[in-house]
């Protein structure tokens, strides 16, 4: 555990505060972009209640698929640099977001739906103010599993050369120095735990105090 | 995909490798996680300790576990136990929570009806209590199952067998060894998961009996 509390290995151009920000900056953008494609389609497909079907099934079969293939596979297509990156890391993202979306809007009370028509709300109207404040805790959930993979498979994101903490662990492997593997290892697993533990409070920040959650889990 | 024909024995090892390092810990897994599901649902701190704690360990990405594990463990790099703990730690995790509600949710009734019929704790637990709780087993068998099917192959970064294999050596050489492990990744969690939904089906035969 020597090298994470040497001195040395916190400055500098590859030093631990930069690569953890590039591992947040994958995180964070790539949770941004997912976000723009996979709420609004979860969204409709809730509110209309067309094409459920599709979602459930992509996100189940999307478990089965060996992230490292398709990261492989986007690097062999278009080169290795941040498309490959981006593009493997948003496929992720975008299931669990898009299955949270969908089932929040299809969980909100059918009764509480009706009041709003009833009281004379539009349709654009039903979906932002009150289906999508109530169905925040499921969404969250989406959220929440989406940053893990994320964070997760950025760390894997390093072997086809991408920054971020994953560095460590492979350069770490190839020049068999153990340590640093070790290290890098030990920050990616505390990021993670982080990360999870930021999207807990900004769900209790945002989440009505009438609709206490619990979140739904996946795994990269 | 012309790959997995044209090199059929070393694909049958690949998939032997790949199948031994899903499955393993989804059994050790299963065997953990029946007593402490029971033991999260008779104490309420063994809940708040267990629940949490299985909670934060799931979070933990998969390649960092296997990193871990040489100096938690003190084992080699290159051993299959290195993938072995962290899926059947991933597996505890789904399990215990949906083990230890559905306990929870048996109905005290029933409970006590095996009980005045002179049903010993043990013998109860494993007749009337668990198979209550075995629909609850198995969707989380089913989730833990894919996953861990899917997660072996990261394995193969820090040079552990199974598809994963077939992935760096594609990145190298050829893109139809990534499609074939690819493939080969998917159909065999279908298969896993049917599988898995049949043999719910015939332990459960009382939840279509109703209808």
């Amino acid at each position: 555990m020597g090298w994470l509390f040497d001195a040395e290995n916190w400055s500098g151009a590859t030093g631990i505060p930069v690569r953890l920000l590039e591992h947040l900056a994958y995180t964070w953008l790539t949770l941004l972009i997912a976000a723009v494609i996979a709420v609004p389609l979860g969204a409709y497909v809730g509110h209309t209640g067309r094409g459920g079907f599709l979602i459930v099934g992509l996100t189940n079969g999307l478990r089965a698929l060996p992230t490292m293939a398709v990261l492989i596979l986007v690097v062999l297509w278009a080169g290795i640099g941040d498309l490959p990156v981006y593009t493997a890391l948003v496929l992720l993202a975008i299931p669990p977001i898009m299955a949270g979306t969908y089932a929040g809007i299809r969980a909100v009370e059918p009764a509480t739906v009706d009041a709003a028509r009833g009281v004379g709300m539009r349709e654009r109207a039903v979906l932002l103010q009150v289906e999508l404040p109530n169905s925040l805790p499921l969404v969250f959930g989406g959220f929440r599993s989406a940053a893990l993979q994320v964070v997760a498979t950025a760390t894997i994101a390093a072997y086809v050369g991408a920054g971020g903490l994953g560095r460590y662990v492979f350069d770490g492997l190839a020049f068999q120095e153990y340590d640093q593997m070790l290290g890098g290892a030990v920050l990616v697993a505390v990021l993670a735990v982080l990360v999870d533990l930021v999207f807990v409070g900004l769900q209790r920040l945002t989440v009505s105090p009438g609709l206490r959650p619990v979140g739904t889990g996946g795994k990269s | 995909m012309t790959w997995i024909f044209e090199n059929w024995d070393k694909f049958l090892e690949l998939t032997a490798v790949h199948l031994r390092l899903a499955v393993v810990p989804v059994l050790i897994g299963l065997v953990i996680s029946i007593p402490l599901g029971w033991v999260a649902s008779r104490s309420r701190v063994a809940s708040a300790v267990l629940l949490p704690l299985s909670n934060i360990l799931y979070t933990i990405p998969s390649l960092a576990m296997i990193v871990i594990m040489p100096a938690l463990i003190g084992s080699k790099i290159l051993d299959e136990i290195n993938v072995v703990i962290p899926l059947a730690i991933y597996t505890v995790a789904l399990l215990i929570r949906g083990i230890s509600d559905a306990l929870r949710a048996v109905p005290g009734h029933v409970v006590a009806a095996a009980t005045a019929m002179g049903f010993r704790p043990l013998r109860r637990f494993i007749t009337v209590e668990f198979p209550l709780a075995v629909p609850v087993t198995i969707a989380g068998l089913r989730v833990a199952m894919v996953s861990n099917i899917s997660m072996v192959s990261i394995g193969a970064l820090v040079g552990l067998g199974g598809y994963g294999q077939l992935f760096i050596e594609g990145y190298q050489s050829n893109q139809d060894k990534v499609w074939a492990g690819l493939i080969a990744t998917i159909v065999l969690a279908l298969i896993a998961d049917t599988l898995l939904q049949v043999a719910g089906r015939v332990l459960t035969p009382w939840v279509r009996a109703g209808r």
